[in-house]
């Protein structure tokens, strides 16, 4: 498995003449485990726009292995390792399970462009598909239309899509919301299943999830990095209590 | 109004046999129309060539969500491909129809490559004016075209060199039938192919689609061609089958009709065509012959109710009234 | 030099008829969001209301002309109420045969009653020939086509800009959840502007009813200019239809006198290439 370093220097994005993200400058090292949490409207949604190119940045770059990737859009930036979720669920809502999945597996090993030979006898890639469905416990439903699925399950399969692009770089918006606490582990589960080597961007509010995942973690408050460091430096920040948690140390669920 | 739930495998393996063996049965069938209805050889022909069309335009509406009203202008290129090739002596019917082919996807090469980068309004508008050009050109450009009177001295040489083209019609049943067979094959290898499916993707979320690193551009001008080649291929069959070309092959009336017969039967379902077309051509053949008014007033009413009540056509009814049939059956 | 005002005249005269058709479908189009091929369907209503109301009763022009506008606006209130309403936020396609079949049942029913044939509008008097215009011979009821065109876009286009319900369609336009969001009743919002962009469509059918004659295949036949005014304009707007209906009102009518063996080609031929290059309107040139 490949390894990148995602970096950006001095990132701004404005929309009109609002500023929403502002000089940031942040890396992301190959197998680190990294949160970024924030109060809602801070610009986290905004951030991974930019890092997948879904939004270009009104100045700054975006750096992969050094190289700029600022100028590069959606579509060559996935096929450069950079796999992301989105918070508001994006699913093809007439398709099957496995036909969403693999579309994305289709896609990724290059073969979504065959015209004469059936989906369903491509066997590594059904086989690859049908392994990925498993790995994020929808087996039992395959075949049914994405959009009959409870919303916590969606959640699921947005996650199954992302893996199937065989991200370096994978950047998780809000996985968890909509999956009922109990079940929040699943999420964790699939993430421990993952290569080590994958870098990961969690964004999430449920702060326990944060905790156990993250080795590091990134407050990001009003478009700037705010503080960041190991869960524990963070939790003891005091500055980051006074603004963000509020006084418990895992209130922030409550708060935001 | 949610989709039918399929849990479990999709289709049963017994269920899939059956259908193996029972897939012929309607061609056969079909095939041996002659012998029970003698004397609507020609009417049937015209059924099968459009139902070439209506699975070309299936292609594009009904998998890759591209809503088309100039589906004509395809259409017409192949057949006066076809037509005008045969009145300049080149004559043979399977020659000619390849050269429809090319054409036509040809045509649907640059006016896709054009058109496809917009949507919505902007895009219908495009294939409307797109068709309306040509109907233009082939209208003023008398000399090649006939404009107005259609083109004149069409004749094609005999099938193979062996079957002419009969008064009854019977060679060019045949071969329309068989044309239609081979281009059913390729239309449902193609929709069952990644391709096939990356087309739905892109239909039921584009967004999405691009988000995975799919060139949506590419693989909608790529079946925006393949679709106007098979468009073409039924312009030229409608050629060849009457030995005329009309300047209503090129019409917005036709682009109209495709889409209304191909909604009728039930889009993206690949029967939809085989079930739409014959009960427009059908039910025109009697009621439009009669008074024109009539069969305006049925049709329009028989859309508006179809779009307000029963989204799905003929064959989505279908599907609603087994899937209860099925509910009903679990919950006793 | 006389040619050229001749070809401006009666440009200006066509495509003052196609705006005010036209400006009502590009109103309710981007307010509601729908794909609507049927609004010629409104115009040839109001065209066979004026011409029956002024050859068959003798009722006066302008009469005949504001009983089409009204009693079509009332129509156009109950259809949107009835069954447009339930085609917002449904597919284009959908959209597209709902309003095909609308075509064909009112094209079907203006067949029943009135018969295949055009009805010729018989002009009052007044109206009948030609009066000099700047040294020119120019046919009086153009003239008054113009004049009239332009008095009522003066109305609408100041109405849109200072009324109430101008200012609601326009933030409604922009923004639907803010509108609603601040109480605008979008409901009757929608319907209103659809009974108001029908009638003006019945009042251009009316007044226009020597330019594109009233037959049932009205609909079908003219849709095409109607959506290319909508489509070149922009959608939404009241002020772009009108430089897009002139600007192809002349262009049409220059081509079909100085290049008549091209036609029509050359004014699909144009929309096509604007609508590659601009593909929200002319509106979107002004903006970048
Ligand atoms: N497309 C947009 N246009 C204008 N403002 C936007 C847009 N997207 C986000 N914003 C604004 O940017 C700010 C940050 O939003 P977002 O990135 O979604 O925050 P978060 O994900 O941290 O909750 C918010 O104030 C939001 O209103
Ligand atoms: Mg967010």
């Amino acid at each position: 498995m490949e390894t990148a370093t995602l970096e950006t220097r001095g990132l701004n994005k404005s929309f009109g003449s609002v500023p929403v993200i502002t000089d940031v400058d942040f890396v992301l090292r190959p197998g680190e485990r990294r949160a970024l949490i924030g109060p809602n409207g801070a610009g986290k949604t905004t951030f991974v726009n930019l890092l997948t190119g879904n939004l270009r940045p009104t100045s700054g770059r975006v750096l992969l292995d050094d190289h700029d990737i600022t100028e590069l859009d959606e579509a060559r930036r996935i096929r450069q390792g950079i796999g992301r979720t989105f918070q508001i669920t994006s699913l093809f809502p007439m398709l099957t399970v496995r036909e969403n999945v693999f579309l994305a597996v289709s896609e990724c090993e290059g073969i979504a462009g065959n015209l004469f030979r059936s989906a369903l006898r491509h066997r590594p890639q059904i086989e690859r598909t049908d392994e990925l469905i498993r790995r994020v416990g929808l087996s039992d439903v395959a075949n049914t239309h994405a959009q009959l699925l409870p919303y916590g399950r969606q959640r699921l399969l947005e996650i199954a899509i992302a893996l199937a692009l065989r991200p370096k770089i994978l950047l998780l918006d809000e996985p968890a919301a909509g999956i009922p606490t109990a079940d929040s582990h699943v999420v964790l589960d699939i993430l421990a299943t993952l290569p080590k080597d994958i870098a990961v961007l969690l964004i999430d509010h449920d702060m326990d999830l944060v905790f156990r995942f993250a080795q590091q973690i990134t407050v990001m408050v009003q478009g700037s990095i705010f503080a960041q460091g190991s869960p524990r430096e963070i939790a003891a920040d005091p500055r980051v209590r006074e603004v963000y948690l509020g006084d418990s140390k895992h209130g922030l669920a409550a708060a935001s | 109004m949610t989709a039918v739930s399929t849990s479990g495998p999709a289709y049963p393996a017994a269920s899939s046999q059956l259908r193996r063996l029972a897939l012929p049965l309607p061609w056969l069938a079909t095939a041996a129309l002659p012998l029970f209805l003698p004397g609507y050889e020609p009417l049937a022909t015209q059924i099968l060539v459009m139902i070439v069309f209506a699975l070309s335009l299936d292609l594009l509406v009904g998998y890759a969500g591209i809503v088309t009203l100039g589906h004509a202008g395809l259409f017409g290129m192949g057949a006066y491909t076809a037509g005008i090739l045969s009145v300049y002596g080149i004559t043979d019917p399977l020659l000619t129809a390849g050269c429809a082919m090319l054409v036509a996807a040809a045509t649907g090469l640059v006016f896709g490559w054009a058109m496809l980068r917009t949507k919505d309004l902007t895009l219908l508008m495009l294939t409307m004016a797109s068709a309306f050009l040509l109907y233009e050109i082939a209208n003023k450009a008398t000399w090649l075209t006939g404009g107005e009177d259609g083109l004149q001295g069409v004749n094609f040489s005999s099938l193979f060199g062996t079957f002419a083209f009969d008064f009854r019609g019977i060679t060019a049943f045949y071969y329309s039938l068989a044309v239609l067979f081979v281009v059913f094959l390729a239309v449902r290898a193609l929709i069952a192919s990644p391709f096939g499916w990356s087309l739905r993707g892109i239909r039921e979320n584009s967004a999405r689609m691009a988000a995975i690193g799919c060139p949506i551009l590419k693989r909608r001008v790529i079946v925006y061609v393949i679709s106007a080649a098979l468009a073409g291929l039924a312009g030229a069959l409608q050629a060849q089958a009457t030995q005329f070309v009309a300047l209503y092959s090129l019409s917005f009336e036709l682009s109209g009709n495709i889409l209304i017969m191909l909604i009728l039967g039930g889009s993206g379902r690949l029967y939809g065509a085989f079930i739409g077309v014959p009960a427009f051509m059908f039910a025109q053949d009697l009621l439009a012959k009669q008074d024109p008014a009539n069969w305006f007033l049925g049709l329009g009413i028989i859309l508006i109710v179809l779009v307000m009540l029963a989204p799905g056509g003929i064959l989505g009814i279908a599907e609603r009234v087994m899937a209860a049939i099925r509910r009903r059956r679990g919950a006793a | 030099m006389t040619t050229a005002i001749t070809i401006l005249f009666f440009g200006i005269a066509y495509g003052m008829i196609l705006y005010l058709i036209s400006v009502g479908l590009s109103v309710t189009m981007g307010l509601m969001n729908i794909v609507n091929l049927a609004h010629g369907v409104f115009a040839m209503l109001g065209g066979y209301i004026t011409v029956t109301l002024m050859n068959h009763l003798g009722v006066p022009f302008l009469l005949a002309l504001a009983a089409g506008c009204v009693l079509v606006a009332i129509l156009g209130f109950v259809l949107e109420r009835l069954l447009y309403r339930h085609l917002y936020g449904r597919s284009e396609l959908d959209q597209v045969l709902f309003s095909i079949g609308l075509i064909f049942v009112s094209a079907a029913l203006a067949r029943i009653a009135w018969g295949p044939l055009a009805q010729p509008i018989e002009l009052p008097d007044y109206l009948k020939g030609q009066v000099e215009f700047l040294g020119l011979e120019l046919p009086t009821y153009r003239l008054a086509l113009v004049g009239f065109g332009f008095a009522v876009i003066a109305g609408l286009w100041f109405g849109f800009d200072r009324t109430l319900f101008g200012a609601r369609i326009r933030a409604t336009v922009n923004n639907r959840e803010m509108a609603q969001s601040v109480g605008i009743d979008t409901d009757r919002l929608f319907a209103l502007a659809f009974a108001l962009g029908t009638g003006l469509a019945a009042l251009g059918g009316g007044l226009g009813a020597d330019v594109l004659a009233i037959a049932p295949t009205y609909p079908l036949q003219y849709i095409i200019y109607f959506l290319i005014v909508v489509a070149v304009g922009g959608l939404g707007d009241i002020k772009a239809p009108f430089l897009a209906a002139i600007l192809i009102g002349l262009a049409d009518t220059a081509c079909r006198y100085f290049l008549p063996e091209v036609g029509a080609i050359f004014i699909f031929a144009f929309v096509f290439v604007v609508l590659i290059w601009l593909p929200a309107g002319i509106m979107q040139w002004r903006r970048s």
